[in-house]
Protein backbone atom coordinates (compact mmCIF):
# COMPACT_ATOMS: atom_id res chain seq x y z
CA UNK A 1 0.00 0.00 0.00
CA UNK A 2 1.29 3.29 -1.15
CA UNK A 3 1.33 7.04 0.81
CA UNK A 4 -1.25 8.05 -1.47
CA UNK A 5 -3.56 5.28 -0.99
CA UNK A 6 -3.20 5.45 2.66
CA UNK A 7 -3.78 9.32 2.95
CA UNK A 8 -6.68 8.45 1.40
CA UNK A 9 -7.75 5.87 3.85
CA UNK A 10 -7.02 8.18 6.50
CA UNK A 11 -8.98 10.87 4.68
CA UNK A 12 -12.50 8.87 4.80
CA UNK A 13 -11.55 7.08 8.47
CA UNK A 14 -11.34 11.23 9.77
CA UNK A 15 -14.61 11.59 8.08
CA UNK A 16 -16.35 8.81 9.62
CA UNK A 17 -15.23 9.41 12.97
CA UNK A 18 -15.33 13.37 12.63
CA UNK A 19 -17.72 13.64 15.46
CA UNK A 20 -16.51 11.30 18.03
CA UNK A 21 -12.72 12.84 17.25
CA UNK A 22 -13.77 16.01 17.33
CA UNK A 23 -15.34 15.43 20.79
CA UNK A 24 -12.07 14.10 22.01
CA UNK A 25 -10.09 16.77 20.79
CA UNK A 26 -12.55 19.20 22.47
CA UNK A 27 -11.61 17.43 25.79
CA UNK A 28 -8.61 16.85 25.20
CA UNK A 29 -7.94 20.50 24.50
CA UNK A 30 -9.64 22.17 27.65
CA UNK A 31 -7.87 19.64 29.94
CA UNK A 32 -4.72 20.83 28.85
CA UNK A 33 -4.81 24.59 28.52
CA UNK A 34 -4.19 26.55 31.17
CA UNK A 35 -6.90 29.00 30.59
CA UNK A 36 -10.42 29.11 28.55
CA UNK A 37 -10.43 30.08 25.15
CA UNK A 38 -10.64 33.66 25.19
CA UNK A 39 -13.41 33.82 21.88
CA UNK A 40 -15.26 31.30 23.78
CA UNK A 41 -15.96 26.91 23.39
CA UNK A 42 -18.29 27.80 20.26
CA UNK A 43 -15.43 29.24 18.37
CA UNK A 44 -12.81 26.63 19.38
CA UNK A 45 -15.07 24.13 18.44
CA UNK A 46 -16.49 25.73 15.43
CA UNK A 47 -11.98 25.87 14.94
CA UNK A 48 -11.59 22.35 15.59
CA UNK A 49 -14.46 21.05 13.21
CA UNK A 50 -13.66 23.28 10.20
CA UNK A 51 -9.52 22.46 10.83
CA UNK A 52 -11.03 18.14 10.43
CA UNK A 53 -12.79 19.40 7.05
CA UNK A 54 -9.84 21.00 5.78
CA UNK A 55 -7.69 18.09 7.08
CA UNK A 56 -9.92 15.50 5.48
CA UNK A 57 -9.98 17.11 2.44
CA UNK A 58 -6.62 18.05 1.87
CA UNK A 59 -5.39 14.26 2.70
CA UNK A 60 -8.34 13.45 0.05
CA UNK A 61 -5.55 15.01 -2.71
CA UNK A 62 -3.18 12.17 -1.48
CA UNK A 63 -0.01 14.45 -0.77
CA UNK A 64 0.79 13.81 2.38
CA UNK A 65 3.94 14.18 2.92
CA UNK A 66 4.16 18.23 1.71
CA UNK A 67 2.40 20.83 3.36
CA UNK A 68 3.55 23.80 1.19
CA UNK A 69 1.68 21.93 -1.87
CA UNK A 70 -1.47 23.86 -2.92
CA UNK A 71 -3.88 21.03 -1.91
CA UNK A 72 -3.07 21.93 1.89
CA UNK A 73 -3.73 25.81 1.22
CA UNK A 74 -6.96 25.82 2.83
CA UNK A 75 -5.40 24.38 6.24
CA UNK A 76 -2.53 26.39 6.29
CA UNK A 77 -4.57 29.74 5.97
CA UNK A 78 -6.78 28.14 8.77
CA UNK A 79 -3.59 27.80 11.07
CA UNK A 80 -2.55 31.02 10.10
CA UNK A 81 -5.42 32.94 11.39
CA UNK A 82 -5.91 30.72 14.36
CA UNK A 83 -2.30 31.21 15.49
CA UNK A 84 -2.16 35.43 14.59
CA UNK A 85 -5.70 35.25 16.24
CA UNK A 86 -3.65 33.14 19.62
CA UNK A 87 -0.59 35.26 19.41
CA UNK A 88 -2.85 38.52 19.46
CA UNK A 89 -4.49 37.54 22.84
CA UNK A 90 -0.94 36.94 24.25
CA UNK A 91 -1.18 33.19 24.10
CA UNK A 92 2.41 31.42 24.81
CA UNK A 93 3.77 29.05 22.25
CA UNK A 94 3.59 25.96 24.31
CA UNK A 95 -0.45 26.76 24.23
CA UNK A 96 -1.05 27.58 20.52
CA UNK A 97 1.74 24.29 19.35
CA UNK A 98 -0.70 22.16 21.71
CA UNK A 99 -4.02 22.96 19.36
CA UNK A 100 -2.47 20.47 16.76
CA UNK A 101 -0.94 17.86 19.07
CA UNK A 102 -4.22 17.39 21.17
CA UNK A 103 -5.53 15.98 18.32
CA UNK A 104 -2.73 13.29 18.10
CA UNK A 105 -3.76 11.42 20.79
CA UNK A 106 -7.87 11.16 20.05
CA UNK A 107 -6.82 10.05 16.41
CA UNK A 108 -4.11 8.00 17.69
CA UNK A 109 -6.99 5.76 19.97
CA UNK A 110 -9.30 5.65 17.63
CA UNK A 111 -7.00 4.16 15.01
CA UNK A 112 -5.94 1.42 17.50
CA UNK A 113 -9.28 0.43 17.31
CA UNK A 114 -10.05 1.13 13.95
CA UNK A 115 -6.75 -0.57 12.09
CA UNK A 116 -6.78 -3.16 14.84
CA UNK A 117 -6.13 -6.54 12.81
CA UNK A 118 -3.58 -5.12 10.49
CA UNK A 119 -0.67 -3.91 12.62
CA UNK A 120 1.86 -2.85 10.06
CA UNK A 121 -0.47 -0.76 7.74
CA UNK A 122 -1.67 0.79 11.73
CA UNK A 123 2.18 1.34 12.14
CA UNK A 124 2.79 3.48 8.78
CA UNK A 125 -0.33 5.40 9.10
CA UNK A 126 0.62 6.43 12.40
CA UNK A 127 3.99 7.35 11.25
CA UNK A 128 2.51 8.87 8.25
CA UNK A 129 -0.12 11.13 10.49
CA UNK A 130 1.97 12.09 12.99
CA UNK A 131 5.04 13.31 10.51
CA UNK A 132 2.64 15.60 9.33
CA UNK A 133 0.75 17.00 12.48
CA UNK A 134 4.49 17.68 13.77
CA UNK A 135 4.82 19.68 10.60
CA UNK A 136 1.66 21.47 11.15
CA UNK A 137 2.28 21.82 14.04
CA UNK A 138 5.87 23.63 13.82
CA UNK A 139 4.01 25.61 11.04
CA UNK A 140 1.69 26.90 13.42
CA UNK A 141 4.92 28.26 16.13
CA UNK A 142 6.18 30.01 13.00
CA UNK A 143 3.42 31.78 12.20
CA UNK A 144 2.71 32.55 16.01
CA UNK A 145 6.42 33.75 16.07
CA UNK A 146 5.85 35.84 13.08
CA UNK A 147 2.82 37.68 14.37
CA UNK A 148 4.73 38.47 17.54
CA UNK A 149 7.40 39.93 15.78
CA UNK A 150 4.93 41.83 14.17
CA UNK A 151 3.23 42.83 16.97
CA UNK A 152 6.59 43.91 18.56
CA UNK A 153 7.67 46.09 15.61
CA UNK A 154 4.56 48.17 15.45
CA UNK A 155 4.90 48.72 19.37
CA UNK A 156 8.17 50.07 18.38
CA UNK A 157 7.42 52.27 16.23
CA UNK A 158 4.75 53.39 17.93
CA UNK A 159 6.90 54.23 21.13
CA UNK A 160 9.16 56.22 18.41
CA UNK A 161 6.72 58.46 17.54
CA UNK A 162 5.41 58.86 21.08
CA UNK A 163 8.21 59.82 22.66
CA UNK A 164 9.39 62.86 20.27
CA UNK A 165 6.95 65.70 21.16
CA UNK A 166 7.96 68.97 19.71
CA UNK A 167 6.47 71.67 22.29
CA UNK A 168 5.85 75.04 21.26
CA UNK A 169 6.67 76.80 24.51
CA UNK A 170 6.74 81.03 23.24
CA UNK A 171 6.42 82.62 20.12
CA UNK A 172 9.20 81.79 17.93
CA UNK A 173 10.60 79.51 20.58
CA UNK A 174 10.14 75.43 20.28
CA UNK A 175 11.57 72.99 22.95
CA UNK A 176 12.18 69.06 22.34
CA UNK A 177 12.30 67.26 25.21
CA UNK A 178 13.93 63.93 24.88
CA UNK A 179 13.17 60.96 26.55
CA UNK A 180 15.08 57.60 26.07
CA UNK A 181 17.96 56.70 24.41
CA UNK A 182 18.78 58.74 20.94
CA UNK A 183 19.92 56.33 18.28
CA UNK A 184 19.93 56.50 14.15
CA UNK A 185 16.47 55.87 13.50
CA UNK A 186 15.11 57.98 16.71
CA UNK A 187 17.49 60.63 16.09
CA UNK A 188 15.92 60.67 12.33
CA UNK A 189 12.39 61.10 13.62
CA UNK A 190 13.36 63.62 15.68
CA UNK A 191 15.22 65.43 13.30
CA UNK A 192 12.27 65.43 11.13
CA UNK A 193 9.87 66.02 13.27
CA UNK A 194 11.87 69.36 14.64
CA UNK A 195 12.68 70.43 11.34
CA UNK A 196 8.97 70.11 10.09
CA UNK A 197 7.90 72.21 13.00
CA UNK A 198 10.39 75.00 12.77
CA UNK A 199 9.23 75.28 9.18
CA UNK A 200 5.34 75.48 10.44
CA UNK A 201 5.82 77.74 13.22
CA UNK A 202 8.78 79.96 11.72
CA UNK A 203 11.02 79.54 15.20
CA UNK A 204 14.28 80.87 15.61
CA UNK A 205 15.36 78.72 18.07
CA UNK A 206 14.66 75.53 19.29
CA UNK A 207 15.72 73.82 22.72
CA UNK A 208 16.46 70.31 23.26
CA UNK A 209 16.23 69.68 26.57
CA UNK A 210 17.86 66.11 27.46
CA UNK A 211 17.28 65.44 30.87
CA UNK A 212 15.76 62.34 30.33
CA UNK A 213 18.52 60.74 28.01
CA UNK A 214 20.11 58.11 30.71
CA UNK A 215 23.55 58.43 29.23
CA UNK A 216 25.19 60.59 26.27
CA UNK A 217 28.03 58.79 24.57
CA UNK A 218 29.70 59.71 21.60
CA UNK A 219 27.12 58.22 19.17
CA UNK A 220 24.37 60.16 20.93
CA UNK A 221 26.77 63.31 21.09
CA UNK A 222 27.47 62.96 17.31
CA UNK A 223 23.21 62.69 16.55
CA UNK A 224 22.42 65.70 19.04
CA UNK A 225 25.24 67.83 16.87
CA UNK A 226 23.63 66.38 13.84
CA UNK A 227 20.11 67.30 14.78
CA UNK A 228 21.58 71.05 15.59
CA UNK A 229 23.60 71.31 12.15
CA UNK A 230 20.23 70.38 10.76
CA UNK A 231 17.98 72.83 12.55
CA UNK A 232 20.87 75.76 11.68
CA UNK A 233 20.11 75.09 7.37
CA UNK A 234 16.84 75.55 8.20
CA UNK A 235 18.03 79.04 9.97
CA UNK A 236 17.20 78.19 13.73
CA UNK A 237 19.54 78.01 16.70
CA UNK A 238 19.55 75.74 19.02
CA UNK A 239 20.32 75.44 22.76
CA UNK A 240 20.67 72.00 24.81
CA UNK A 241 19.54 72.07 28.15
CA UNK A 242 19.05 69.79 31.28
CA UNK A 243 22.97 68.77 31.30
CA UNK A 244 23.22 66.60 34.32
CA UNK A 245 26.36 66.74 35.99
CA UNK A 246 27.56 62.80 35.49
CA UNK A 247 26.88 63.51 31.16
CA UNK A 248 29.01 67.15 31.73
CA UNK A 249 31.56 64.97 33.20
CA UNK A 250 31.14 62.05 30.25
CA UNK A 251 31.06 64.36 27.84
CA UNK A 252 34.21 66.16 28.66
CA UNK A 253 35.78 63.06 29.76
CA UNK A 254 34.51 61.67 26.30
CA UNK A 255 36.30 64.92 24.32
CA UNK A 256 32.92 65.94 22.99
CA UNK A 257 33.17 68.88 21.46
CA UNK A 258 30.08 70.62 22.23
CA UNK A 259 32.08 74.27 22.44
CA UNK A 260 29.93 75.88 19.36
CA UNK A 261 26.29 74.46 20.81
CA UNK A 262 25.21 77.06 23.78
CA UNK A 263 24.39 74.76 26.56
CA UNK A 264 22.29 74.97 29.87
CA UNK A 265 21.97 73.12 33.01
CA UNK A 266 18.46 73.41 33.18
CA UNK A 267 15.49 74.14 30.46
CA UNK A 268 14.17 77.06 33.02
CA UNK A 269 17.88 78.63 31.95
CA UNK A 270 17.78 77.96 28.24
CA UNK A 271 14.56 79.61 28.03
CA UNK A 272 15.12 82.59 29.49
CA UNK A 273 18.35 82.80 27.32
CA UNK A 274 15.71 81.84 24.19
CA UNK A 275 13.63 84.87 25.37
CA UNK A 276 16.14 87.13 25.23
CA UNK A 277 17.58 86.05 21.74
CA UNK A 278 13.81 86.56 20.53
CA UNK A 279 13.19 90.19 22.04
CA UNK A 280 11.18 88.97 25.29
CA UNK A 281 11.74 88.98 28.92
CA UNK A 282 9.75 87.84 32.06
CA UNK A 283 9.70 90.30 35.17
CA UNK A 284 8.22 90.15 38.09
CA UNK A 285 5.97 91.86 38.99
CA UNK A 286 4.54 92.74 42.92
CA UNK A 287 1.53 90.81 44.12
CA UNK A 288 -1.49 92.99 44.35
CA UNK B 1 22.29 78.10 -21.36
CA UNK B 2 19.28 78.88 -18.66
CA UNK B 3 20.70 81.00 -16.56
CA UNK B 4 19.28 81.70 -12.93
CA UNK B 5 17.80 85.61 -12.75
CA UNK B 6 20.51 87.61 -9.95
CA UNK B 7 18.13 90.93 -8.84
CA UNK B 8 19.67 93.55 -7.34
CA UNK B 9 18.13 95.68 -4.49
CA UNK B 10 19.59 98.52 -3.01
CA UNK B 11 23.35 97.07 -2.08
CA UNK B 12 21.71 93.49 -1.60
CA UNK B 13 21.62 90.82 -4.63
CA UNK B 14 18.65 88.17 -4.73
CA UNK B 15 18.64 84.79 -5.98
CA UNK B 16 16.05 83.11 -5.94
CA UNK B 17 16.20 79.28 -7.27
CA UNK B 18 12.87 78.51 -9.03
CA UNK B 19 13.40 74.98 -10.01
CA UNK B 20 16.34 71.56 -9.36
CA UNK B 21 19.51 73.03 -10.43
CA UNK B 22 22.08 70.74 -12.80
CA UNK B 23 26.00 70.76 -12.10
CA UNK B 24 26.68 73.40 -14.84
CA UNK B 25 23.84 76.16 -13.96
CA UNK B 26 25.26 75.64 -10.56
CA UNK B 27 28.56 76.89 -11.92
CA UNK B 28 27.08 79.19 -13.96
CA UNK B 29 25.54 80.80 -10.93
CA UNK B 30 28.79 80.61 -9.52
CA UNK B 31 30.31 82.81 -11.77
CA UNK B 32 27.62 85.09 -12.61
CA UNK B 33 26.95 85.88 -8.59
CA UNK B 34 30.49 86.33 -8.36
CA UNK B 35 30.63 89.37 -11.11
CA UNK B 36 27.56 90.78 -9.92
CA UNK B 37 28.94 91.19 -6.40
CA UNK B 38 31.81 93.05 -7.69
CA UNK B 39 30.01 95.55 -10.02
CA UNK B 40 27.02 96.55 -8.07
CA UNK B 41 29.58 96.40 -4.98
CA UNK B 42 26.92 94.37 -3.07
CA UNK B 43 27.21 93.98 0.53
CA UNK B 44 24.95 91.05 0.92
CA UNK B 45 23.60 87.94 -0.80
CA UNK B 46 20.27 86.24 -0.37
CA UNK B 47 19.93 82.84 -1.83
CA UNK B 48 16.69 82.04 -1.43
CA UNK B 49 16.62 77.23 -1.99
CA UNK B 50 12.68 77.05 -1.19
CA UNK B 51 12.03 75.02 -4.47
CA UNK B 52 14.97 73.13 -4.13
CA UNK B 53 14.07 69.55 -3.62
CA UNK B 54 17.12 67.47 -4.17
CA UNK B 55 20.25 68.62 -3.30
CA UNK B 56 23.86 66.70 -3.60
CA UNK B 57 27.00 66.86 -2.69
CA UNK B 58 28.19 68.96 -5.43
CA UNK B 59 25.05 71.54 -5.65
CA UNK B 60 25.77 71.65 -1.33
CA UNK B 61 29.47 72.37 -2.06
CA UNK B 62 28.86 74.93 -4.98
CA UNK B 63 26.44 76.75 -2.05
CA UNK B 64 28.89 76.69 0.42
CA UNK B 65 32.21 77.81 -2.43
CA UNK B 66 29.39 80.69 -3.27
CA UNK B 67 29.21 81.83 0.19
CA UNK B 68 33.06 81.77 0.84
CA UNK B 69 33.81 84.01 -2.27
CA UNK B 70 30.85 86.43 -1.32
CA UNK B 71 32.50 86.81 1.98
CA UNK B 72 35.75 87.14 0.16
CA UNK B 73 34.68 90.10 -2.20
CA UNK B 74 33.07 91.37 1.28
CA UNK B 75 29.45 90.51 0.65
CA UNK B 76 27.58 88.66 3.67
CA UNK B 77 25.66 85.39 2.34
CA UNK B 78 22.36 84.31 3.91
CA UNK B 79 20.73 80.83 2.47
CA UNK B 80 17.15 81.02 3.35
CA UNK B 81 14.61 78.42 3.18
CA UNK B 82 15.76 75.52 3.12
CA UNK B 83 13.48 72.08 3.12
CA UNK B 84 13.36 70.01 6.05
CA UNK B 85 14.75 66.90 3.58
CA UNK B 86 17.08 68.94 1.69
CA UNK B 87 18.93 69.95 5.68
CA UNK B 88 18.73 66.74 6.54
CA UNK B 89 20.77 65.49 3.63
CA UNK B 90 23.26 68.45 3.72
CA UNK B 91 23.82 67.04 7.50
CA UNK B 92 23.99 63.41 6.42
CA UNK B 93 26.39 64.00 3.69
CA UNK B 94 28.78 65.93 6.33
CA UNK B 95 28.16 69.29 4.84
CA UNK B 96 26.58 71.60 7.68
CA UNK B 97 27.56 74.84 5.42
CA UNK B 98 29.28 76.30 8.50
CA UNK B 99 30.26 79.54 7.14
CA UNK B 100 26.56 80.26 6.22
CA UNK B 101 24.46 82.46 7.32
CA UNK B 102 20.93 80.36 7.23
CA UNK B 103 17.31 81.90 7.74
CA UNK B 104 13.84 80.26 7.55
CA UNK B 105 12.73 82.45 4.89
CA UNK B 106 12.74 85.55 3.00
CA UNK B 107 11.53 88.05 5.23
CA UNK B 108 14.01 86.39 8.65
CA UNK B 109 17.28 86.37 5.97
CA UNK B 110 16.28 90.10 4.91
CA UNK B 111 16.22 90.99 8.73
CA UNK B 112 19.36 89.16 9.13
CA UNK B 113 21.05 90.89 6.40
CA UNK B 114 20.09 94.32 7.81
CA UNK B 115 21.14 93.70 11.25
CA UNK B 116 24.69 92.73 10.35
CA UNK B 117 25.00 95.55 7.67
CA UNK B 118 24.24 97.99 10.22
CA UNK B 119 20.91 99.12 8.83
Amino acid sequence: MNLNTQAIDVSKFIKKYQYPILQDWMQNLKAQSVRADPAGDEQLREHCNQFLDSLAEALRSGKANDITSESWDEVRNLLTEISQARAKYGYTPNETALFIFSLKQSLFTRMLTEFAQDAATLVSIMWMLSTLLDGLGLFTIEVFQKSRDQIILRQQQELLELSTPVVKLWKNILALPLIGTLDSDRTQIVMESLLQKIVDTGAEIAIIDITGVPTVDTLVAQHLLKTIAAARLMGADCIISGIRPQIAQTIVHLGVNLEDVITKATLADAFVVALERTGSSITNRPLA
Amino acid sequence: MDRIPILSMGNLLLVIIQFDMHDRLALALQDDLTEQIVKEQAKGVLIDISALDVVDSFIGRVINNTASMARLLAAETVVVGMQPAVAITLVELGLALTGVKTALNVEKGMALLGKSSGR
